[in-house]
């Protein structure tokens, strides 16, 4: 006896809504996904008509997707957005460079501008080139630093008014968890926010769509619709430490499939102790980007690659600002413990 | 290794190998006798009053017992309890150094009938745990769990704090404590000869029927948690204890601060996990272990050899993905062991986390919820993950009810849902207009209708919602639950009906105009 869809109660259900759990066939499951969308939209009130929006694009499930939701949904309701397509090159040979073709598939198959930023323009320095200088362990702190400004960057250049990322459910709450596996109280109150603040020069607000979205709903929404995307892991993310929470969630998810939602929950619901230090937004002395300390920390990683100390900028290094940027120099004990690498 | 304000010391580059002929840190004398953290070696007399001292400063810091008080210990027999119990003996023994001051109780809560051990293997538990109990000389209750079956409706309900105390009370109390009586120390009582509880054979399978009710292993843990917790605070409120002493430590408070991130408390964990949790108004509940890890606590219950009894509970014995508490319980364990500041680092974002606690009143029932007694944080608002949830139910089923009702129950057996409730009420066919806006059911007619599951997640928090949700059918919830759910929706019924003409309800919000 097939199973009926939950919704129209008419053809045969053809998956399984990890979410709730109901059976669902095609044209249902596309309409409650892209609905969810909208309705996220329209409550957390991320856009205003008129603006120019771009699309973080990666070419991986998440900003396809995100792509053609948007673009759906900007035709469907009525947006009133103009979209764009924004993309980042690390430098990853075997990986970013593969993945950057579906980009550009991606823009002719929804006739959206595109512009790729590198960080070989943007720093002189390729992923490739940082992992051989850093190691394999704390790579991932420097690619996620660049890339923010990279993103930035391009949109001022582009001369947009917003950034939507493709972050989804399983990424907010893998973020929520990690943050308080590393103590970081600060992060652990704004890394449920659906969009970021929106003052400040040189910073372009980022908001992301697909927030309550699962990962799995994502691939399935891919799935069916024939979506083209890139899907191998990066190459040096193994060792990161995001992979531990990633696997919990993961596991989580498998005792019970709610979780993932409750953890954002949890996050949003979360509220700290008056009296706690917290950081206060100022600007980069040298390259007048928003930072909550004398440099920020794409320039203190900079100034570490350059200077090939490869450690300046994981660890306390506040007490060190100041002599970058006077240009003085370290002393021999200082060097010493910031060369050495962990391969 | 990945925290946020991370300074590599020197220490990190080279790894010490601590050899036996290594001296204690603090004395630097005596052969050192046990390693703590990575580099502290202590020997067995510094570790001693370092173990004691944290004990103290615990409870001098937080100033919270007063003395002259009656605290009532909850041991559950395994190692944390156990050593706090001990640490309180060594405490309040002549010749310690800054006596404690308050007079302790114990209460021990036999989960045997939930757990499933046989009869005879609780008498034998009980019979053990009374030996340990009757050699320290305080007043001592045994408490079988299914005693929960016989509990008031008042357990539910936030008593008015008792006299608040401003800031300079404390120093004044202690002052006048020592001046009055600093003669007379508190004789041990004798216990009256009291044979072990008997428990009915029929509340034993009630209570079986309970547990069992639950579908899922997280559910079951969760509610057992619960029970257990509203026994503890009933026990104290009769007997007369105004504080209730809990022996979670580091290592355990941890885990159950990523659980309870798992399982959607995010506003109540500092309740959760903080020192002291008044939730329940006039008994506060205590959490002085909180600053030993495991490893500590297991060193010093073998060196300096504190009686403990292993009871097994519901996860003894259990795969890893059994339940969230499980499974977060060995992802910890499993990230220490790589990093070993992960469970440190956790503590000390629990310490820095408040209640976001709007209404502080304890005169309001509805803004709390029905079994974790914490303030609700389901107000649906604009953009949120629960309302994101509630969207996504709704879009995954047909809205009109009626006919398809049918199909749903058939291939979805999800719980009943809150729009689409189908109206339960039998009752109200009968009852005329005023039964119009029972749609829950068993409002203004019959108070003996059992609620539909749909009713009583309108009274709970977030996460306790879904521990309901995983249960077949709530009527086998003890009594004084069904009773109180009652009360609470009979109240809210009312409070609808009148609510044009109630002015100035600062409890409600804003209420009408």
């Amino acid at each position: 006896m097939p199973v009926l869809c939950s919704n129209c109660v008419d053809k045969r259900a053809v998956l399984k809504r990890p979410k709730t759990g109901h059976s669902l066939c095609k044209e249902c499951f596309f309409w409650a996904f892209e609905e969810e969308v909208h309705q996220t939209i329209v409550a957390a009130q991320l856009f205003n008509p008129g603006e120019i929006v771009g699309i973080a694009a990666s070419g991986g499930k998440d900003s396809t997707v995100l792509a053609h939701v948007m673009k759906l949904l900007n035709e469907r309701y009525n947006y009133g957005l103009e979209l764009m397509l924004l993309s980042v090159d690390e430098g990853i040979s075997g990986y970013r460079d593969d993945s950057l073709e579906t980009v550009k598939r991606n823009q002719q198959q929804y006739e959206l501008p595109l512009k790729i930023v590198s960080y070989e323009e943007l720093y002189g320095w390729t992923m490739d080139a940082i992992v051989k200088q850093v190691g394999l362990k704390n790579n991932c702190t420097f690619c996620g630093v660049f890339r923010r400004q990279a993103l930035d960057r391009g949109a001022i250049m582009l001369k947009v008014d917003k950034i939507c990322t493709g972050h989804n459910a399983d990424d907010v709450a893998e973020t929520v968890l990690m943050n308080v596996l590393r103590g970081d109280i600060a992060r652990l109150r704004r890394c449920t926010a659906i969009s970021t603040a929106s003052e400040g020069e040189g910073v372009v607000p980022r908001c992301k769509p697909l927030k309550y979205a699962y990962e799995k709903e994502i691939v399935l929404y891919a799935y069916f619709k024939k979506l083209d995307y890139f899907s191998t892991e990066c190459i040096y993310s193994p060792n990161a430490y995001r992979g531990h929470a990633r696997t919990f969630l993961k596991d989580l998810e498998s005792v019970r499939p709610s979780s993932i939602m409750d953890i954002i929950h949890s996050g949003e619901n979360l509220s700290v102790r008056e009296g706690v230090k917290m950081p206060v937004q100022g600007t980069c002395n040298r390259c007048g980007y928003i930072s909550s300390q004398a440099l920020c920390k794409s320039c203190v990683l900079l100034e570490g690659l350059n200077r090939g100390l490869p450690k300046l900028g994981i660890g306390k290094h506040h007490r060190l600002h100041g002599k970058i940027l006077s240009q003085q120099p370290l002393t021999e004990k200082e060097e010493r413990k910031l060369k050495s690498a962990d391969f | 290794m990945c925290q946020v304000d991370e300074d590599y010391q020197e220490q990190l580059q080279q790894a010490e190998v601590p050899s036996v002929s290594k001296k204690c840190v603090k004395c630097k004398e005596a052969p050192a006798a046990v390693v703590i953290r990575a580099g502290d070696t202590f020997c067995r007399g510094c570790f001693k009053e370092y173990f004691i001292h944290k004990f103290r400063a615990m409870l001098g810091k937080n100033r919270v017992i007063f003395p002259g008080e009656k605290v009532l210990l909850a041991v559950s027999g395994g190692p944390s309890s156990c050593s706090m119990l001990s640490q309180v003996q060594e405490g309040l023994s002549q010749n310690a150094h800054k006596k404690l001051r308050f007079s302790p109780g114990i209460v021990f809560v036999d989960e045997g009938g939930a757990v499933g051990q046989s009869v005879e293997e609780r008498q034998r538990t009980l019979a053990e745990l009374q030996a340990v109990f009757k050699a320290t000389g305080f007043p001592f209750h045994m408490v079988p769990l299914e005693q929960v079956l016989e509990l008031p409706s008042s357990v539910l309900v936030t008593a008015p704090a008792l006299s608040e105390r401003p800031a300079g009370a404390y120093k004044a109390a202690v002052d006048r404590f020592i001046q009055s009586d600093s003669s007379s120390s508190v004789p041990p009582r004798q216990q009256e000869e009291t044979s072990l509880p008997h428990v009915q054979e029929s509340h034993r399978q009630l209570l079986q029927q309970l547990i069992g009710s639950a579908k899922t292993q997280t559910a079951r843990e969760d509610l057992l948690n619960t029970l257990r917790q509203h026994l503890l605070v009933h026990t104290a409120r009769t007997e007369g204890y105004s504080k209730l002493m809990l022996g979670d430590n580091c290592t355990r408070l941890a885990v159950k601060l990523l659980t309870s991130i798992s399982l959607g408390r995010g506003a109540q964990l500092a309740q959760d996990t903080g020192f002291s949790d008044s939730r329940y108004g006039d008994t506060i509940l205590v959490r002085p272990m909180r600053d030993y890890s495991a490893k500590e606590i297991a060193y010093y219950n073998r060196m300096f050899s504190v009686p403990s009894v292993f009871l097994p509970s519901l996860d003894t014995k259990t795969t890893d993905k059994s339940s969230i508490q499980r499974l977060t319980e060995s992802f910890v364990t499993k990230l220490q062991a790589d990093f070993p500041s992960t469970v440190s680092t956790i503590y000390r974002t629990s310490e820095k986390l408040q209640t976001a606690c709007r209404s502080s009143s304890a005169a309001d029932h509805w803004d709390r919820c029905l079994l974790c007694m914490c303030a609700l944080d389901t107000a649906v608002e604009k953009a949120s993950a629960f309302k994101a949830t509630l969207i996504s139910e709704q879009l995954s089923q047909t809205k009109s009810p009626g006919a398809s009702s049918a199909e749903l129950q058939r291939q979805n057996p999800a719980p009943v849902e809150l729009e689409s409730a189908a109206p339960s009420g039998d009752c109200c066919s009968s009852g005329g207009e005023n039964c119009v806006k029972a749609a829950s059911g068993g409002g203004c007619c019959s108070s003996a209708k059992v609620p539909e599951t749909s009713d009583l997640k309108t009274l709970l928090c977030y996460s306790c919602k879904l521990t309901i949700k995983d249960m077949s059918s709530v009527e086998r919830l003890p009594q004084y639950i069904l009773s109180e759910a009652h009360r609470r929706q009979r109240r809210s019924q009312m409070r609808e009906e009148i609510s044009d003409f109630l002015l100035d309800d600062e409890d409600d919000g804003d209420q009408g105009d």
